[in-house]
């Protein structure tokens, strides 16, 4: 029986951290530039050069660990040693055996906490590009370098194996991200590579079984691929022992066209590392002072804005499920603190969550940098039916083209002007005379039928009406 | 009129004169450009001499002085640089195979402070290959030899910088001291050589070896030029996270103070089965220091006999590391081979001789997975216990007192077989490295052979005022020691320059 | 602490395979006698108890010495890339890669 089976999961995901200049040299810290632009002595790893540590870097390093409520510690940096091109010193300098930040946690939307046992700081490599026929390593004739990226800073956030499923997984990586981005340490760009994750997976028959053999992920591009790779991964195991073999430890390599992993490297061939304690570095000893000074930077974390909005639903009987989604949405987006900024201008909760979260948010970029009173007087002209939601959306559009403006004004230029009461009373007197039969109905309490003029009325106005106007005037004719 | 021909003068007094105008530093230059031509072909202490840019940078000073400005403390001054310095636009070899043709696309720190101070690079001198040796035997271009005898070594790591100096091809060098580099060289070679304390001199732009035991400091013909070079090169330097920042010792101003009420322990560890005729010397030494007033006690440190092993348990394993970037990728030598790792293989395995070899080899074992604890890590708690002997002698005295080296030059080809033999000669610079102290070799007198043989003194962190004011009394008192066979036959040669100014 | 073992000819393989060096059959009997030999004299301080000495990496205790994130003028591509043995596209070319990094 399968469904005994459960999975452990434990992930360790690297990102890059948000800086003007490299870990160890003033470099520019940038994506996309020409290749072999960003580069100096240091970071070529040119004979007599030496590094000297980004200040910024460990203040965006300590601001992850104090969002992930760790422990800042003294910390020194080792050397990792192993020949690769895209190394350019042919090691990797790693916090090892003291990382910066230890024993923290990370809470999942719902409530569930994965622990996290460190984020430690290193720096990134070059990126190697494979040429060939098939562009990609294997089989490829030769390789170029380039060591734009080479120097990087990066943290590594390594997760206690406390996930369960690849749902919890997803969450993680989606949290943990938004975690990051707001804490101002990485803009999370899973696609651009500034946030990689690798998987550690085991399987086990029941919750309270030992730990079974796992097997490392790499080459995870996305919470999708995360989500499948762990699921493939799992049932491979799962089969395995199930046919009466065992699984080996190993490094597996996802591979997203054939949706299946493979194996890289056993156990057997770990790499020896000698580590040893980096002699051109000296250790990082942060004090109350300097942790309380960038704890004091640090806005508000995720967690804190989705029940900054749930909060603000409270007296409605607290957030419907579709809200719950919403405010995730907002929240993701960043654009948790317009809603707030409209409801402290009169506008309804609901309304400005569910506006944000499906009109603002498909241009969340420009949303983002949007002048919040615009929007909240735009919410309130809907909310007062001086617009309808047709209109109100397509001010919406100019305003975030523009990053502001009179939604008043905007609406005005576009002929938005709102019908007249007399005019909407026409309107709705002509679509009952011509259609008795439904009005003596929907008069007997056939209440589906307002939708059925309501549609009606629009269709006439082409889209100008307000759909609660029209509402209100059907209830009138009713009497 | 024309001090071309006159005797070398110290860097000291040649900067005075050329900053004061009454020596211009091209005239200088082309004395010493001279001597290099007389000789090298005899010493070969370089690697690449660079007559081209060194006129160009004496015109420079000359130009200077003739503004009315000040080109700096080192005007006109001519200075080699150990070929493990990085400089722009110049070949940097680290005399290996492995470095062939490299151009560094930037100048190491000290560089660019000599040329602020206005000294006239005059070329790279040869060295053991990354440094690692102790008779300059292992450069890939062949060995230096002993200006005081072209049969036997002139020490190492900085043998070319030290034979320079003896040779009369600068007034000043520029080594570098891992174990003894700069010390054992000086004292073979009969000129004065300091490792300052670690953290004083900026590494960077110098090619590592062993960081954290690396120390860049200089040779000279004298105490005070030495002192001088010091006050120039040291000091604190951003681009070095090692480097320390707070007030580096000034050394030049405190040099005439003398050693009375100092108390300098005579250590007798390192004492230990050196050859008679350079214990003698150090007794007196110890006999001319006590006359000048200084206290002397005979001090035991034993943890000092476990250096040797740190060291070679310690530095390896850094180099191993810090000797892994040449792979054939970026720059230097690569050799083509099927595909990436049998490429940084083949280049490895032809750019590097057989010291390097050793040592990267040695060093990957001492930090490899099961044997990290029982060699490297243990090395490193030797380290502390080297470093509380020291602190325990230093409580008691200022400066201690003990040979550079424990025989004086040996013959070319006679340690090269076997490693060990050859890693004894640096028994008693090792400790120092270790502990991150200063530590001078001044010459003093000469072995039953004829031969230079230097006292070296010890102090405590960042106590190089101390260290120099002793070393000034230690040289006031040295016994006469004959200027190398060839620098005196060009003085003979050139005889009629020289009437001009006497 | 307990002293390792005697260095074999197969530790100077595996160590040389770990440091990208070839060695010929000589060249590794020479190399594994020697470092043998070395090790044999540290084996006063392999042997040596420590317990409870804290190790010296730096012989000077400093700490935190940081730069501003501020960016600096990098090196003139051509000069960086005229040094390279073989470049292509602006990049550093290399032989083909077997496998991943480890
Ligand atoms: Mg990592
Ligand atoms: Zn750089």
């Amino acid at each position: 029986m399968s469904t005994e089976w459960t999975m452990v999961i434990g992930l360790e995901v690297h990102c890059e951290l948000k800086t003007a200049t490299k870990l160890f040299c003033g470099c520019p810290n940038a994506f996309g530039d020409e290749p072999n632009t960003n580069v100096c002595p240091n970071c070529l790893g040119l004979p007599g050069s030496l590094p000297v540590l980004n200040q910024r870097a460990v203040e965006l390093a300590m601001a992850i660990g104090t969002a992930l409520h760790c422990d800042i510690r003294p910390s020194t940096f080792h050397r990792k040693n192993y020949f690769y091109p895209d190394q350019a010193k042919d090691y990797q300098i790693s916090q090892y055996d003291e990382p910066l930040n230890v024993d923290g946690y990370l809470d999942l939307p719902d409530g569930f906490r994965v622990g996290i046992e460190r984020a430690h700081m290193e720096e990134d490599t070059g990126k190697t590009t494979h040429a060939g026929s098939s562009g990609r390593i294997h089989g490829a004739d030769y390789s170029l370098v380039d060591y734009n990226r080479s120097g990087v800073p990066l943290v590594e956030i390594v997760s206690a194996p406390d996930i369960r499923t690849s749902d919890q997984a997803r969450a993680y990586v989606t949290e943990l991200r938004a975690v990051l981005v707001a804490s101002g340490a990485s803009d999370g760009k899973m696609e651009e590579g500034s946030m990689r994750v690798d998987a550690n997976v085991s399987v086990r028959r029941g919750a309270d079984a030992p730990f079974g053999t796992r097997c490392e992920i790499k080459n995870l591009n996305s919470v999708r691929s995360l989500g499948r790779a762990i699921e493939y991964e799992a049932q491979r195991q799962i089969t395995l022992i199930e046919s009466g073999e065992s699984v080996v430890q190993q490094t597996r390599h996802w591979d997203e066209s054939a949706g299946r992993t493979s194996a890289l490297r056993s156990k057997e061939d770990a790499y020896d590392y000698r580590y040893f304690l980096e002699p051109d570095l000296v250790p990082l000893v942060p004090d109350a002072e300097w942790i309380q000074a960038v704890s004091d930077t640090l806005g508000m974390m995720p967690a804190e804005r989705r029940a900054r909005l749930a909060q603000l639903l409270t007296e409605a009987g607290g957030p419907s499920e579709a809200q719950v989604d919403q405010i995730t949405t907002v929240v993701d987006l960043g654009l948790d603190d317009l809603v707030v900024e409209a409801v402290a201008a009169g506008v309804g909760t609901a309304l400005a969550l569910a506006r944000t979260a499906n009109e603002a948010a498909t241009d969340a970029e420009a949303a983002r940098v949007l002048d919040p009173k615009a929007y909240a007087e735009l919410l309130t002209l809907e909310a007062q039916g001086s617009l309808s939601a047709t209109q109100a959306k397509a001010v919406l559009a100019d305003l975030l083209a523009a990053g502001g403006g009179d939604p008043a004004a905007i609406a005005r230029d576009k002929g938005f002007e709102a019908m007249s009461e007399d005019s909407l009373a026409a309107t709705v007197a002509e679509a009952v005379q011509t259609n008795p039969d439904e009005w003596s109905r929907f008069c007997e309490g056939d209440d589906k039928l307002a939708g059925f003029f309501t549609g009606l009325v629009m269709k006439a106005t082409k889209g100008q009406a307000n759909g609660k106007a029209v509402a209100a005037e059907l209830r009138r004719l009713r009497g | 009129m024309s001090a071309l021909g006159s005797a070398p003068r110290p860097a000291l007094e040649t900067a005075a004169m050329v900053r004061a105008g009454e020596l211009s530093a091209v005239e200088v230059l082309e004395h010493h450009l001279a001597t290099i031509e007389a000789h090298e072909d005899d010493v070969r202490a370089f690697t690449l001499v660079t007559p081209d840019e060194a006129r160009t940078q004496a015109r420079a000073v000359d130009a200077a002085v003739a503004k009315g400005e000040d080109p700096g403390p080192l005007a006109g001054v001519p200075i080699a640089l150990k070929d493990n310095l990085c400089t722009r636009g110049l070949p940097t070899t680290c005399s290996s195979r492995i470095l062939d043709g490299w151009r560094p696309p930037y100048d190491a720190t000290v560089v660019t402070r000599l040329a602020a101070a206005g000294a006239v690079s005059v070329g790279k001198t040869n060295m053991d290959e990354f440094a690692m040796g102790s008779s300059t035997e292992t450069s890939a271009i062949g060995p230096t030899r002993n200006p005081h005898d072209l049969t036997r070594v002139p020490g190492g790591s900085s043998g070319g910088s030290a034979a320079a100096v003896a040779a009369g091809f600068a007034p000043l060098a520029l080594g570098s001291d891992t174990g003894g580099s700069i010390r054992q060289p000086a004292a073979l070679c009969g000129v004065v050589g300091l490792k300052p304390t670690y953290g004083t001199v900026s590494r960077y732009g110098l090619v590592a070896f062993a960081s954290s035991l690396d120390q860049i400091g200089p040779f000279a013909g004298t105490v005070a030029d030495a002192a001088l070079l010091f006050d120039v090169i040291g000091g604190h330097d951003p681009l070095d996270s090692t480097s320390l920042n707070r007030p580096t010792p000034r050394v030049l101003s405190v040099l005439d103070e003398g050693v009375d009420g100092m108390t300098i322990g005579v250590l007798a560890e390192y004492l230990d089965g050196v050859d008679p005729d350079v214990a003698a010397r150090v007794h007196q030494a110890a006999e001319a220091l006590a006359a000048a007033g200084a206290r002397i006690e005979e001090i035991s440190v034993p943890e000092v006999a476990l250096g040797l092993s740190a060291y070679y348990l310690i530095a390896p394993g850094e180099a191993s590391s810090n000797l892994a970037r040449y792979d054939g990728v970026r720059y230097g030598l690569r050799v083509d081979a099927e595909d990436t790792a049998g490429m940084n293989t083949a280049t490895r395995s032809a750019g590097f001789g057989a010291e390097v070899k050793r040592r990267i080899m040695l060093g990957t074992y001492v930090l490899s997975a099961g044997y990290m604890d029982a060699y490297y890590n243990q090395a490193l708690k030797v380290r502390t216990k080297i470093i509380e002997g020291f602190d325990r002698a230093y409580a008691q005295c200022d400066l201690l007192l003990g040979p550079t080296t424990p025989t004086t030059a040996f013959a070319l080809g006679a340690k090269t077989e076997d490693p060990l033999t050859m890693y004894l000669s640096d028994v008693c610079t090792i400790p120092t490295n270790l502990a991150g102290h200063p530590a001078i070799s001044v010459p003093f007198g000469t072995g039953d052979d004829g031969l230079p043989i230097g006292v070296q003194l010890l102090g405590p962190a960042l106590a190089e005022g101390d260290l120099l004011r002793g070393a000034a009394v230690v040289e006031a008192a040295a016994p006469p020691m004959a200027p190398p066979a060839l620098t005196a036959s060009l003085r003979g040669g050139s005889q009629e320059n020289r009437e001009g100014v006497s | 602490m307990a002293e390792p073992a005697r260095l074999t000819r197969e530790d100077v393989a595996h160590v040389a395979s770990l440091a990208r060096l070839a060695l010929s059959d000589d060249e590794l009997d020479t190399f594994t006698w020697q470092l043998a030999e070395v090790l044999d004299h540290a084996a006063d301080v392999s042997s040596l108890d420590l317990d409870g000495v804290a190790p010296t990496a730096h012989a000077m205790a400093v700490t935190n010495v940081m730069r501003l994130d501020e960016p600096q003028v990098c090196l003139d591509r051509d000069e960086v890339l005229a040094a390279a043995p073989d470049v292509e596209d602006y990049r550093f070319k290399v032989p083909r890669i077997l496998g991943e990094a480890p």
